[in-house]
C-alpha cells in the first residue's frame, strides 16, 4: 500500500480535545477502509499565514497513513463535507518518517526554553524562605 | 538531462573555489562561488513542514528567492519551490506578506 502524509486544519473554535477526537475519528475511518494511521501529531492551535474561510487561527493535525488509494479518496470526501475541517493536504511519500516532524521539534524546543526561563525566575523569587541556611550567615555564626 | 550529468556539474562547481595560491592579481569582478547550503552531509532535508528552513528561501514579501542569490543547486531549488508551495497551501507560509 502507498504511504501518505495528510495534514488538516480544523476550525479554531474547537477545543484542543475536540480536535484530537477528530483525529481519532479519521484514524478510525482509515482503518475501516483497510488502511492504517501509523502516526498522529497534534501541532496545536497555530496562527495561519493568511485568512482561511475567515479564520486567522486553526488546529493543525498531521497523520502518517499507510492505506490504499480508495481510502484516501473517501477520507478527502468526508473532510470536504465536514465543516470543522477548513483545509487539508495529502502528499504521497516514498517512505514514512516515524520521528517527530520539524513542526513538533520546533514546538518542543520552544516549550523547553520557556520552561527553563520560568524555572530560572522561580529560583530567584523566594529569597527569605530558603530551606538550607545561607552560606555567608553560617560563616558569621561560627565566628561568634 | 540525466542525473549523472547534473551531479557531475555540481561536483565541479564545488571544486572551483580552490584557486592556485600564487595568483597575485585578482580579477576585478570575481566573486567566490558560494557552496550550496544543502551541500554538507548533515544538511537538513527539504520538507514542506519545516517552516523555519523554508523561511530562509523566501523574501520579505513572501516570494521565492532566486537561486543565483541563495546558491542552491537546480535540483534543490526545484525541491524548495515545491515545498514552499505546499507550505503556502497549508497556510504555514504566506502567498504575499503584508
Amino acid at each position: 500500500m502507498p504511504f501518505y502524509e495528510h495534514t488538516l486544519i480544523a476550525r479554531p473554535d474547537l477545543t484542543s480535545q475536540q480536535a484530537q477526537t477528530l483525529g481519532e475519528t479519521i484514524a478510525q475511518l482509515v482503518a475501516e477502509q483497510g488502511g492504517k494511521v501509523t502516526k498522529t501529531e497534534y501541532w496545536g492551535l497555530r496562527n495561519l499565514a493568511y485568512r482561511v474561510k475567515k479564520n486567522r487561527k486553526g488546529h493543525y493535525l498531521h497523520f502518517n497513513i499507510d492505506a490504499p488509494a480508495a481510502a484516501i479518496t473517501e477520507l478527502e470526501r468526508t473532510e470536504r463535507i465536514n465543516e470543522d475541517v477548513l483545509r487539508y493536504l495529502t502528499v504521497r511519500v516514498d517512505k514514512l518518517d516515524d520521528g517527530p516532524s520539524p513542526v513538533m521539534l520546533a514546538k518542543a524546543s520552544r516549550d523547553e526554553r520557556s520552561r527553563r526561563d520560568r524555572e530560572f525566575r522561580g529560583e530567584r523569587e523566594p529569597k527569605g524562605e530558603r530551606d538550607e541556611p545561607r552560606r555567608d550567615r553560617e560563616v558569621r555564626e561560627e565566628r561568634v | 538531462m540525466s542525473e549523472e550529468i547534473e551531479g557531475g556539474e555540481v561536483r565541479g562547481e564545488r571544486r572551483r573555489p580552490v584557486e592556485p595560491p600564487n595568483i597575485t592579481i585578482r580579477r576585478p569582478f570575481f566573486r567566490r562561488r558560494k557552496a550550496s547550503p544543502f551541500a554538507h552531509a548533515d544538511a537538513p532535508k527539504i520538507d514542506y513542514k519545516d517552516v523555519k528552513l523554508l523561511q530562509r528561501f523566501i523574501s520579505e514579501r513572501g516570494k521565492i528567492v532566486p537561486r543565483r542569490i541563495t546558491a542552491v543547486t537546480a535540483k534543490e531549488q526545484r525541491a524548495l519551490a515545491l515545498a514552499i508551495k505546499r507550505a503556502r497551501e497549508l497556510a504555514l507560509l504566506p502567498f504575499v506578506a503584508r
